[in-house]
């Protein structure tokens, strides 16, 4: 028997299972493999409503589904996390004290923010990047009536369009409210540009420019002095807020650093094979990862698709049968009614267009779509 | 003559580069010479840019098998 073990319940490790329990139903059926997929939580969410969540526009239930639903038959599932990676051995040791032996892993445990990095940070700006910050920044937004906003950005982070998205839609959301010339977006980028994709600033900062949005580039977050509102830079300037947004720097999940997987937690991958370097039986999907590309929830599926192609094929025929090319595919909320979209991959950078509404209904209907996304079936 | 810092951004992606030049420069001395390592193009623009910026010395850029040295000197 061939057993696959998956760390991580997110959105490369669920569609990873789904995808590779479709592939090898005899061989499930039949106990040549298994597939065992460990996680932390019983709970599976759709991270990227959390955006939506922050202005107000879905409540958290909608975030939410029970993991073992949406994983095919045939999967064993355990709320375990693996605290100890005995990659020598081919085992993993869990938080119960459990052994799970494999031919084959992936590692999926995605990424989480690090405000912690930054003094003052966690005091004095407000986040999305968990339901409780996203739920507390949006009654901070309600009793809001007037001043200057900054939006920051720290570097790694998850999702590459948030920074732009939550400026959009924080315009919009003012201007809804009544407070449109009472309020004062500033938008800060740690370099040259509005955004790390050129293609993207390119097309963001005429939008800004369109919609009063100021912004700052190589403005890099030194520290936030909460008590006086002032944004401090690694540039030396110092910039005055009455409310404070972040996209606080990312990193990777610190049981993977602790096991010496990787520096931050990101762990060291082959862009193409997705095995981790050094490792032929040990695969790393989605924000894991160290590849040169977005954090983002559609890197995880695409790459989910190529191992779970790959990985049934190395069981049938011994070896894979592709590569991936790095294909990433997002939406870019543009305000409250219209969007965009970025699609590239390692050879082509994205093109993004002018928003339409029809974009943004497309994303209103994948935020429900999603959850056929993660049963592997879009 | 002291030998240049090396700060090793190799394998890292824009900005990466630019975020180990400025935490390097935390700790180093005014006059210090670093020299970061780069195999992200974007870095070729960026970093002497921000160089500029915020008023440090920009001294050169080079490259060889692939690898960016952008070498710069800690001016205050």
């Amino acid at each position: 028997m061939k057993k696959i073990l998956i760390v991580g319940g997110g959105m490369g490790g669920t569609i990873l299972a789904n995808n590779l329990a479709r592939r090898l139903t005899n061989e499930l059926k039949t106990g040549k493999v298994r597939i065992t997929m460990l996680s932390a939580s019983e709970k599976h969410m759709y991270q990227p409503g959390l955006l939506y969540l922050a202005v107000g526009k879905i409540t958290p239930d909608e975030l939410y589904r029970d993991q073992a639903s949406l994983l095919e038959s045939g999967i064993e599932f355990h709320v375990d996390p693996v605290e100890e990676f005995k990659l020598d051995n081919n085992q993993v040791k869990t938080k119960s004290g459990k052994t799970f032996d494999y031919d084959y892993m992936a590692i999926a445990t995605g990424s989480r923010m690090f405000p912690e990095g930054v003094p003052g940070m966690v005091e004095g700006a407000e986040t999305f990047y968990t339901e409780e910050t996203a739920l507390k920044m949006f009654k901070r937004l309600q009793s809001f009536e007037g001043g200057k906003v900054v939006i920051t950005v720290g570097v790694p982070h998850k999702c590459p369009m948030a920074p732009l998205e939550i400026t959009f839609m924080l315009h919009d959301y003012f201007k809804d409210r009544g407070l449109g010339d009472k309020v004062q977006l500033h938008y800060t980028y740690p370099i040259g540009r509005v955004h790390s994709l050129e293609n993207v600033a390119k097309w963001a900062a005429p939008e800004m420019d369109k919609l009063g949005i100021k912004y700052d580039t190589f403005f890099n977050i030194k520290e936030v002095d909460a008590a006086n509102k002032v944004l401090k830079s690694e540039e030396g300037v110092d910039l005055k807020y009455d409310m404070l947004i972040t996209i606080p720097a990312h990193k990777g999940m610190e049981v993977l650093e602790k096991n010496g997987l990787g520096q931050n937690g990101w762990v060291p991958t082959n862009k193409t094979k997705l095995n981790m370097e050094g490792r032929d039986n040990v695969f790393v999907l989605g924000d894991t990862t160290n590849i040169p590309i977005s954090k983002a929830g559609s890197t995880a599926h695409f790459e989910a698709d190529t191992l779970g192609e790959n990985l049934a094929a190395i069981i049938k025929i011994g070896m894979p049968v592709r590569e991936y090319d790095g294909k990433v595919f997002c939406f870019i909320e543009a305000g409250k009614d219209r969007a965009s979209y970025a699609m590239f991959n390692y050879q082509n950078p994205p093109d993004p267009k002018a928003p339409t509404k029809a974009v943004h209904w497309f994303k209103m209907a994948y935020n429900k779509l999603y959850w056929i996304s993660a049963r592997g079936l879009l | 003559m002291a030998e240049n810092k090396i700060v090793d951004g190799r394998g890292s992606f824009c900005p990466g580069p630019l975020m180990e030049l400025i935490a390097a420069l935390k700790s180093s001395q005014v006059g210090d010479v670093l020299e970061v390592l780069s195999t992200d193009k974007g870095s070729v623009n960026d970093i002497p840019e921000w160089i500029n910026k915020v008023g440090h010395e920009y001294i050169t850029t080079t490259e060889s098998e692939g690898v960016w040295h952008i070498t710069m000197k800690k001016a205050k």
